[in-house]
């Protein structure tokens, strides 16, 4: 008698739960969210603001204060993702003193939540990069550098997807081809691989098999090589992919007056943002996300 | 048992048409489309002031490499410019000296031979070092860049062509331990001495020079070329370190590596 109870009162409750549901799901409700990526790149151990004196960045940058611009971007934004594209290290005192332990003790606490890594960043070499990671509280992906063969075998991995208020946002990383920019003693046995081929792959499985609602590429490629039209650029791998909804660069020191909007092999939008370099500049992008069927394949509007 | 089960069908069921129902009428799914981007960059000033659990962490840091930094470890008796001379400055020739005093040990040490040159590029200078108080700032001053000591065999064959190749450049290259005739005209090299003898062809010369130009840097060709170099680990701008805190007073080398005739 009990079971049958129980049975009974388990059809009735899950029946109307259902109707719940529904009543809920149906014409309701449509959701829209917001998903804020803030972003660096080439901040190069630039911990101290230039000083006023400085005839070109007078009082910009400074770790102190970019926490203090994230800090309030938080308290307005619950969505947050904080993200750098490489060469965190190398350009000041702070890293020949300190090997980049500030560096990232300082990323940690402003509350990165992923990197990608730079050719800068084997400076001290690919030994010198893991000895600094515990004091990292975020992680580094690099889907065309293969470690196999490295210290950063499994430490080092392709991607990364963040679930942000419902939505799935998966990050790769890409960096550029190391030899002749790196002494070889530096990156040891890490092999560089095709960036495009990879990033064919990398958004193949983030949007497809993985489902994730935002494709992110955080890359240290480069903006663009105009006198070298061959070489791998943000620009050229926006051309040569499909489903990256975002392409966060480094490595030229770009300063971008605003972010670049390209085609995509598909004929679709892709941007490309790139903010310079020093910790001057902080990168922000919000996308707007729904539910409403009326979006299915309509062109999304960009706000540049 | 049965009736129960049935019971269960139907109500089930139910539950099957009202959904079926409420997808047909539904004007959501369970994807989120991305239908609106907004991109901006943020210069990072002091607008929202300094977060002061960071200042407060970094500062200890800031202070210690300040100190060592502005430590004083020698005395310069005159200012030291690379703009000043034709065919060598006094900074490049204190340069090229350095690396062969605290190269040589290592080289004669690890493998048992001696440097007998040393050439540095005029570009790599990048500051002067001021007559007065000279500190380890100075030294990352003058050499802001990584550049490790490398040890290339040059054929004095070879040496030849990086005569020629100083000759052709008209710069004040840092150089150490070569004495470069040639012609005031055109030129070009009339005679080369090493350690006070004349260059053999066939001979093996070390040359002490910095990782980049080994890799053929500023079009040194010479240099990448050779199959002969060694890798000595030891940044230049360490050695620079390690040499003012061994001297009280930096020298004043004014003597010509490049005589013209």
């Amino acid at each position: 008698m009990k079971r049958r109870d129980f049975i009974q009162k388990t059809a009735a409750s899950s029946a109307l739960l259902g109707l719940a549901n529904i009543g809920l799901s149906s014409f309701s409700t449509i959701e829209t969210k917001k998903i804020t990526i803030l972003h660096t790149n080439d901040v190069h151990s630039h911990i101290d603001p230039f000083p006023a004196d400085h005839p070109k960045n007078a009082n910009m940058g400074g770790a102190a204060r970019r926490a203090a611009l994230i800090e309030s971007i938080r308290k307005e934004e619950s969505n947050v993702l904080l993200l750098d594209a490489g060469d965190i290290f190398q350009g000041t005192p702070y890293f020949n003193y300190y090997g980049g332990e500030l560096e990232f003790k300082l990323m940690s606490m402003m509350q990165y939540d992923l990197a990608t890594m730079g050719n800068h960043d084997f400076d001290n070499g690919i030994d010198g990069f893991y000895a600094q990671l515990p004091h990292a509280k975020f992680e580094f992906v690099s889907a065309n550098y293969d470690f196999k063969n490295t210290i950063l075998k499994d430490i080092v991995k392709p991607y990364k997807i963040f679930e942000k208020d419902g939505i799935k946002i998966g990050i790769f990383g890409l960096g550029v081809e190391l030899d002749g920019l790196v002494d070889k003693k530096l990156y040891k046995e890490t092999v560089y691989n095709n960036p495009i081929e990879v990033a064919q792959d990398m958004s193949r499985i983030l949007k497809h098999d993985k489902k994730c609602d935002l494709v992110i590429c955080l890359s240290h490629l480069g903006f663009s090589y105009k006198n070298e039209p061959y070489k791998v650029s943000d620009l050229e791998l926006a051309k040569k992919t499909k489903d990256i909804d975002l392409i966060i660069g480094g490595h030229t020191h770009t300063f971008l007056d605003k972010p670049v909007v390209e085609k995509n092999s598909d004929n679709k939008d892709v941007v490309i943002n790139q903010v310079g370099c020093y910790g001057i500049n902080l990168g922000r992008i919000d996308f707007y996300l729904s539910n409403d069927k009326v979006y299915h394949n309509q062109t999304k509007n960009i706000i540049v | 048992m049965m009736v129960n089960v049935k019971k269960n069908t139907i109500s089930f069921r139910y539950f099957v048409i009202l959904l079926t129902f409420s997808f047909l009428f539904s004007c959501k799914t369970k994807e989120y489309y991305n239908y609106k981007i907004e991109g901006k960059k943020i210069g990072i000033t002091n607008e929202k002031g300094e977060n002061t659990q960071i200042e407060n962490y970094v500062a200890p840091y800031r202070e210690h490499i300040k100190k060592d930094l502005d430590s004083v470890l020698a005395f310069s008796p005159e200012t030291l410019d690379k703009s000043k001379g034709k065919w060598q400055t006094t900074i490049g020739n204190l340069l090229a000296q350095v690396v062969f005093e605290l190269g040589n040990p290592i080289f004669e040490k690890r493998e048992s031979k001696t440097i007998d040159i040393c050439l540095l590029n005029h570009g790599g200078i990048r500051s002067i070092i001021p007559k007065g108080d000279v500190t380890t700032r100075t030294a990352y001053e003058v050499m802001p860049f990584e550049n490790a000591l490398i040890i290339v065999g040059l054929k004095g064959s070879k040496i030849k062509e990086l005569a020629t190749y100083i000759l052709t450049e008209r710069k004040p290259h840092p150089l150490y331990g070569i004495k470069i005739f040639a012609d005031k005209n055109a030129l070009t090299v009339k005679n080369i001495e090493i350690n006070g003898k004349a260059v053999e062809d066939d001979k093996i010369y070390y040359v002490a020079t910095s990782d980049y130009l080994a890799n053929g840097g500023d079009n040194m060709t010479f240099f990448k070329e050779s199959t002969l170099k060694f890798d000595m680990d030891y940044k230049l701008r360490n050695m620079l370190i390690d040499y003012f805190k061994k001297m009280d007073t930096l020298p004043v080398i004014t003597d010509e590596k490049i005589i013209l005739e």
